[in-house]
């Protein structure tokens, strides 16, 4: 089940918006649609993998799925980065940042089609030093558990790659 | 614990993080960290967090940005464990 991270949500689903305009993703490349929770200790967003993806042409020749690494980059994305971008801009809200994946260990359980709309729930093990790490979890829309594992990656705030 | 234990704990915890072009023989006193031990920024992280469980301290930002080689990283915990 798609269990909610936290009971009592911090803010409204509009004052998320100010997280998804600080992701330093675009078309073709953004995955994620919309954050429904936000809270301290995690996060819950979902994401529709529209069926017209040129890639579903070749993966596979004979019938599209989604490949697992972009079902690992859009956990990433919410689970990772839009969770890191709260936490460490929760007081400001703006400025640069830099960030970076160094770990992912997924498992695939389940796959997507072209047109399937998931829900990502990340759940923070630790953010400390700048490095973030949680437990994602992706659900279908029959609420089926999909792919699970463990992202961490550095966030910082200014602008030095180091 | 012994001022030799405690130097030996921590290279255990660090050989876990080297990286495969270095050798456990190459941790010294003297290593940085990230510029002789090539160790990343995320394996620094991991390193302070397992010598935080291993020693019962806890690190904060300064100690952390103060910890760039081995014999640094000792000092901390010396000075963590006399507090």
């Amino acid at each position: 089940m798609a269990g909610k991270v936290y009971t009592k949500p911090m803010e409204t689903k509009d004052s998320y918006e100010w997280i998804l305009n600080q992701l330093p993703y675009a078309d073709p490349f953004l995955f994620v649609d919309e954050l429904h929770e936000v809270g301290p200790n995690g996060v819950r967003g979902s994401y529709t993998f529209k069926d017209d993806n040129v890639f579903y042409q070749g993966h596979f020749k004979d019938g599209p799925v989604t490949p697992g690494v972009l079902l690992t980059e859009c956990c990433a994305q919410i689970g990772l980065v839009c969770l890191g971008i709260s936490l460490l801009k929760q007081e400001t809200k703006t400025g640069e940042f830099t960030m970076g994946m160094s770990h992912m260990q997924m498992d695939f359980l389940k796959p997507v089609f072209p047109g399937e709309r998931v829900m990502v729930v990340s759940e923070k093990d630790y953010f400390r030093f700048g490095k973030l790490q949680c437990k994602v979890k992706m659900y279908n829309e029959q609420k089926e558990l999909v792919c699970k594992g463990l992202l961490s990656g550095m966030l910082k705030m200014g602008k030095d790659h180091g | 614990m012994t001022q030799k234990q405690r130097y030996e704990q921590l290279e255990n915890i660090i050989k876990v993080y080297l990286p495969e072009d270095v050798t456990v023989d190459q941790i010294a006193p003297e290593s940085h960290f990230m510029n002789e031990l090539n160790i990343n920024s995320a394996h620094l992280v991991d390193i302070v967090l397992d010598v935080e469980d291993a020693f019962d301290i806890r690190l904060e930002n300064e100690d952390m940005e103060q910890m760039q080689t081995v014999k640094d990283a000792v000092a901390i915990i010396d000075r963590k464990l006399a507090q």
